[in-house]
């Protein structure tokens, strides 16, 4: 079977909507050289590289051919993979499959996205169906939307509970120096900010940032032997849906369901709000930050709403959400879901700075993309 | 470390402007796959798709496949490069534990591309792009730099094309079978100097499928007959820009094919290899990336052509099928090229079967100029 690899450097840039003053791939090479030196490890020491991100953003083709001067991955072996929402995710498995297959020791995993040189909206709508459905799913708000305005209808969520997800994740970010996005911001805040598409308004809403992040991934010797203390891959789990949005479930969010309960039978987690320390969730909207924690089993569906207006996910909560602030504060978005593996890894690590949770023995990670799908890893603190 | 094969392939005809849409494309030729695995849908856990936005048109290209590939409900992925670092992924993902049985699917659609566009939006795009160049002008660049370094002639690269060509005349599959001459070559069209018409490939439609399989999977499911292993594979990168590489220097190449060699315990590719598949896109590449591969010295490419080294006849032929100037399917071409390989080590080619084939040779490549390369040793 596969070798245990665990995460033994990360590194980002500091997030932001324009980084006039860095090319895309000086912008890659920003995050590949602070996890090399997160990790105290030279070019030298990596043995492969995978990228991604999405190429109608940056109208660049071949993006791993193109990123070589940054990524070092000059006379290395290197390819690209993508899928969209999820393409950070997709890259940090693809770096662990790499490591596990037991074919490379070190692996360097890179998602970068140069945003405000995109139409961003124009750029994702070209994802659906040019003749069925490429005019009402255009843009990633509207779907958002109603899949929100059912689950309200359903259960009696009310937008004040979505308002305090975002309202958490923005005030989580003012811990994050690495964040885009870093308000002070109350419920009241988010609820008088101007409505995009109802239910969700402006401050429910993630950004488009410019930035990377990488992550090194090691096998069991070489991590034991690099990082006092690696961030173990547990598990690694993707789910599909349907093609067209048209056929999708809209309202539970079914490949969380069916990621999840996968991948907490593989790690052995039966409770997850107890056994899991923190979480660093692709939340790309406020409003998925109340409806799909009832996907990933913290409660029955339509029980999230009484789980958030406790607290259970605030930073001094049962379990801490984003204590990074998330998508809705950062999303250069072929680093994003990448971001939430770095960040996950970083406080089991120990090297989260201020928005450190305590003792972090397992955390969960996910990324969101493409047609409602999902990719989704466990780490830990303790060998698999 | 376990063993993976190749169980099941399936492909669509190469075409020209097909009237299916790429992912009805992509269901044909899966369907296939798993048809001749002789597995069930329900037997395959993950897919890793080899997809382009670029080539679709589309942002998330991928989504356009999941259906036709068979992914509801399953872990899927996507390559954004040729068909063999697509099926490399697919290995490692089975290495990895993970998977027992893995669909590898790559389509293209050339008619309904602009090559031009595509191609130059590869190249940088504050200098390089804006002196228009593309896939095609930067192959003659190479193809110049590697007539100067060993003077070589352009009729010597005719003799490719004519070649592959004649061998697609054993292939039924194939887009262009053509009888021609090195005059017809030289004749043809001017592209991009010194590349002519005959010399490049055609705009093609076409989508593959590989079914692979993890050792203790493909032992139960299929006979001995059917099933083909990787025995080695290896993949590297060149520099990005033209100009910070010799392009008539094959280093890259050659760190691929040494890593997919010692992986498969191959000491002299020259006499263990009985026939290769490599990537002709345009005429000239298949010498030079016979060079990078070990199978000639360093400029010797065309002189071994001459001597009928490489005829489908001859010590090691090459591109028996016809190879990528017959039909070249572009993301889906290194898949194509697998599925010949099995097709080939199954003994199942027909009118083109290499006699006695044990051990296949495979390569294919991504950005211009070949800057990456994907090597892969095929055996019995």
């Amino acid at each position: 079977m596969g070798k245990r690899v665990g995460i033994i450097g990360v590194g980002q840039t500091h997030h932001a909507a324009k980084r006039l003053d860095a090319s895309g791939v000086e912008i890659i090479a920003e995050a590949v050289t602070r996890a090399l030196d997160d990790a105290q490890l030279t070019m030298a020491d990596i043995d492969a590289i995978v990228i991604g991100n999405m190429d109608h953003f940056e109208n660049i083709n071949y993006v791993d051919m193109w990123a070589t001067d940054g990524l070092g991955s000059c006379m290395k072996p290197v390819f690209k993979v993508t899928t969209g929402g999820t393409t950070g995710t997709t890259v940090g498995a693809c770096g662990y499959y790499h490591v596990a297959s037991g074919l490379f020791d070190v692996v360097l995993a890179v998602g970068w996205e140069k945003n405000s040189e995109s139409d961003t909206q124009a750029a994702i709508s070209t994802c659906a169906n040019p003749t069925l459905e490429r005019d009402p799913f255009a843009g990633a708000i509207g779907p958002l939307a109603t899949e929100y305005s059912m689950y309200m209808k359903a259960y009696g969520a009310t937008e004040t509970d979505s308002a305090m997800v975002a309202a958490r994740d923005r005030n989580n970010a003012l811990n994050n120096p690495y964040a885009h996005s870093r308000q002070a911001v109350t419920v009241e805040d988010v609820l008088n900010s101007p409505m995009l598409s109802y239910p969700v308004k402006f401050l429910d809403m993630c950004p488009r940032s410019d930035g990377s992040c990488a992550v090194i991934f090691a096998c069991e010797e070489k991590a034991k032997k690099l990082c006092p203390k690696p961030a173990w891959v547990h598990c690694s789990v993707v789910r599909h849906d349907y093609t067209h949005f048209g056929d999708l479930e809209w309202k539970f969010m079914p490949t969380l369901e069916r990621a999840s309960a996968a991948a907490y039978k593989l790690a052995g987690i039966s409770n997850p709000l107890k056994e899991f320390d923190v979480a660093e969730l692709y939340i790309p909207c406020s409003t998925c930050g109340v409806k799909w924690m009832d996907s990933l089993w913290f409660c029955d569906h339509g029980g999230a709403p009484k789980l958030i207006r406790k607290g259970i996910f605030d930073m001094n909560g049962q379990l801490p959400i984003n204590p990074s602030g998330g998508v809705i504060s950062t999303n250069p978005i072929g680093a994003t879901a990448l971001i939430r593996v770095g960040e996950a890894a970083w406080q089991i690590m120990g090297k989260a700075g201020a928005r450190q949770v305590p003792n972090v023995k397992k955390a969960l990670c996910t990324g969101f993309g493409g047609c409602s799908w999902t990719d989704l890893m466990i780490l830990g603190a303790d060998l698999p | 470390m376990e063993k993976v094969a190749i169980i099941g392939v399936g492909y669509t005809k190469y075409d020209r402007n097909s009237p299916l849409t790429f992912a009805e494309m992509v269901f044909e030729a899966t369907s296939k796959a798993i048809e001749d695995a002789g597995i069930s849908k329900d037997d395959v856990d993950n897919i890793v798709s080899a997809s382009s936005d670029f080539w679709d048109g589309r942002t998330i290209s991928s989504m356009a496949i999941s259906d036709a590939s068979n992914a509801f409900g399953k872990d899927i992925t996507t390559v954004e490069g040729d068909g063999t670092f697509a099926a490399l992924y697919g290995m490692m993902r089975i290495l990895s534990g993970s998977f027992g049985v893995t669909i590898v699917c790559a389509h293209h659609k050339g008619t309904e591309s602009s090559m031009n566009g595509i191609t130059n939006c590869t190249f940088d795009p504050l200098v390089e792009r804006r002196l228009g160049l593309d896939a095609v002008s930067s192959a003659a660049l190479q193809a110049r730099r590697y007539m100067n370094k060993y003077g070589l002639l352009e009729e010597q690269f005719a003799l490719v094309s004519v070649k592959n060509h004649g061998n697609a005349l054993r292939n039924p599959l194939s887009l262009l079978p053509m009888e021609i001459t090195v005059d017809d070559v030289m004749n043809s069209r001017k592209i991009a100097d010194p590349l002519k018409l005959l010399d490049c490939s055609p705009v093609t439609d076409g989508a593959c499928t590989l079914v692979l399989a993890a050792e203790r999977f493909a032992k139960k499911m299929t006979t001995n007959k059917k099933r083909v292993w990787l025995k080695g594979v290896g993949h590297c990168a060149d520099a990005f820009r033209l100009g910070d590489r010799d392009l008539a220097d094959t280093r890259a190449l050659k760190s691929a094919a040494k890593r997919a060699f010692t992986m498969a315990g191959i000491d002299d590719p020259r006499k263990e290899i009985d026939f290769a598949e490599v990537y002709d896109a345009f005429s000239y590449m298949e010498p030079l990336w016979l060079e990078g591969l070990g199978i000639c010295d360093d400029g010797m490419g065309c002189e071994y052509l001459e001597r009928g080294y490489f005829d489908f006849g001859g010590k090691l032929p090459v591109n028996p099928s016809g190879g990528r100037l017959s039909a070249n399917p572009v993301q889906a071409a290194g898949l194509y090229a697998m599925a010949e390989a099995v097709t080939q080590l199954r003994g199942k080619a027909g009118k083109h079967q290499v006699r006695g084939a044990e051990t296949a040779l495979v390569h294919g490549i991504n950005g211009m100029c070949g800057q990456s390369h994907c090597v892969w040793v095929l055996g019995k």
